[in-house]
């Protein structure tokens, strides 16, 4: 009896230690599903024919709607992150949001005529991979994978790898040169991406 | 001539390709030296008249003919590269891009052989390297070429004195392929303005973006990809396991 109960609690505990806190909510269909409806919503955008800057807005709403932009903003301030005031931090966090969505906004000018497919989702690490394609219009397909996760208490996107450039570690770069280059001021760095 | 000095470089930069400290996934000791570069290659590009994307510039016809042509020339190098690293499927894959696309495309300027699902296994040798072991070694910037490393630079090298080109098809077909080579690079430079525009021009430090979007896509475009590039952003925030 003790014995079965100690290999039961051994077999427990091993399989408390390989899925990470809150990853076994979300399954790889409920990541694809949310990547499915994300890109429906980019190829409408690429397809409307809309002007630049309503473009943008576009995307900002699509970025709302299936980002995790806080744990994306707070990631791409690094370890400046840790000491920004919660007033800082509340300031910083929308201005990010308007910082991405005009940069991939205006890039989405190279998507026109373009399609984004959806191919496969897969778990990796302590998120979920989505698979799609870009296709576009001349040139060989680019692959594009989305990392989703679930931990924020909601499902959603975190980061995105287009042909092995990922824009985590490309943001957190960007945004690291960008706080240098205001000496470490938030108040400055804030208003740059308000701006952006 | 020239092959005896060239050989000699790479022998050099191979024996002493750099090796990047553990946990590091960019290894620069040439920093310094590199944003010299980086600094004259951003004065040249942006003096480069060019499209903005809108402009009248080359129909897309006459582009994709350019670039098609360019692409067929390098096609022997790579199905020489696919034979040194074991790839069967892409030395067919390419061999038969070659065949159809030389003949049947009108010496690459039409691509029947993407139509047919032959799509580009791209290679060159300093990606044989990379399966052969070699290390990547330094990050470098080059005058005019830009953004490479130790291995990739050797393999240019290596790529220009073993191109098959030369034992097959016309007599002119080096200077052919050089000139085809040049202008596909003008098309695709004034292609990607955009792109070059968002990195060189809107970057906070644009030698340290190049050098980092460089890295990346090269790495996976060699199945490379350090397992380090991606990570959880909710450790640390939530409290990782």
């Amino acid at each position: 009896m003790t014995h079965i109960n100690r290999r039961t609690m051994l077999a427990t505990g091993a399989a408390a230690m390989l899925l990470p806190a809150g990853a076994s909510a979300m399954s790889a269909s409920e990541a694809q599903a949310l990547v499915t409806r994300l890109v429906a919503d980019v190829n409408a955008v690429i397809s409307s024919g809309k002007s630049e800057s309503a473009m943008i807005a576009d995307f900002a709403k699509i970025l709302d709607r299936y980002a995790d932009v806080h744990t994306i903003a707070r990631a791409c301030l690094g370890v400046d992150g840790r000491t920004a005031t919660p007033a800082e931090m509340a300031a910083y966090t929308p201005a990010f949001a308007n910082y991405i969505a005009a940069k991939y906004g205006r890039r989405f000018r190279e998507f026109i005529g373009g399609e984004i497919t959806v191919k496969d989702a897969k778990p990796v690490k302590s998120w979920i991979e989505v698979e799609t394609t870009v296709m576009l219009r001349g040139r060989s397909p680019l692959r594009m994978d989305w990392h989703v996760s679930d931990r924020s208490g909601r499902v959603a996107f975190f980061n995105f790898i287009i042909e092995g450039i990922n824009m985590l570690l490309t943001e957190r770069a960007e945004v690291g040169a960008m706080l240098d280059r205001q000496r470490g001021d938030m108040t400055k760095l804030t208003a740059e991406m308000n701006a952006a | 001539m020239l092959k005896l000095p060239a050989l000699a470089f790479v022998a050099a930069c191979l024996s002493a390709c750099s090796v990047a400290p553990a946990g590091e996934t960019v290894h620069d000791p040439f920093e310094a030296h590199n944003r010299e570069i980086h600094a004259f290659n951003k004065s040249f590009i942006e003096k480069i008249p060019r499209g903005n994307g809108d402009g009248p510039g080359l129909p897309p016809e006459i582009k994709n003919r350019i670039v098609g042509f360019a692409d067929t020339v390098s096609l022997p190098g790579m199905v020489l590269n696919g034979i040194m690293q074991g790839d069967v499927e892409g030395v067919v894959t390419n061999g038969f891009r070659f065949l159809f696309n030389s003949t049947v495309g009108v010496l690459g300027m039409f691509d029947p052989a993407t139509t047919m699902g032959l799509v580009e296994h791209e290679t060159d040798f300093g990606e044989t390297l990379a399966v052969w072991g070699i290390q990547e070694g330094a990050y470098l910037e080059v005058a005019f070429l830009g953004p490479t490393t130790e291995r990739a630079l050797a393999g240019r090298v290596v790529d220009a004195i073993i191109d098959p080109l030369k034992f097959v098809g016309h007599p002119k077909r080096l200077e052919y392929a050089t000139i085809g080579s040049l202008a596909a690079g003008a098309v695709k430079l004034s292609d990607a303005s955009d792109t070059i525009d968002s990195v060189l021009v809107d970057s906070a430090d644009s030698y340290a973006m190049l050098r980092l979007l460089y890295l990346q896509n090269r790495r996976y475009e060699l199945r490379t990809t350090l397992p380090e590039e991606s990570f959880d952003p909710y450790e640390g925030i939530y409290g990782g396991q």
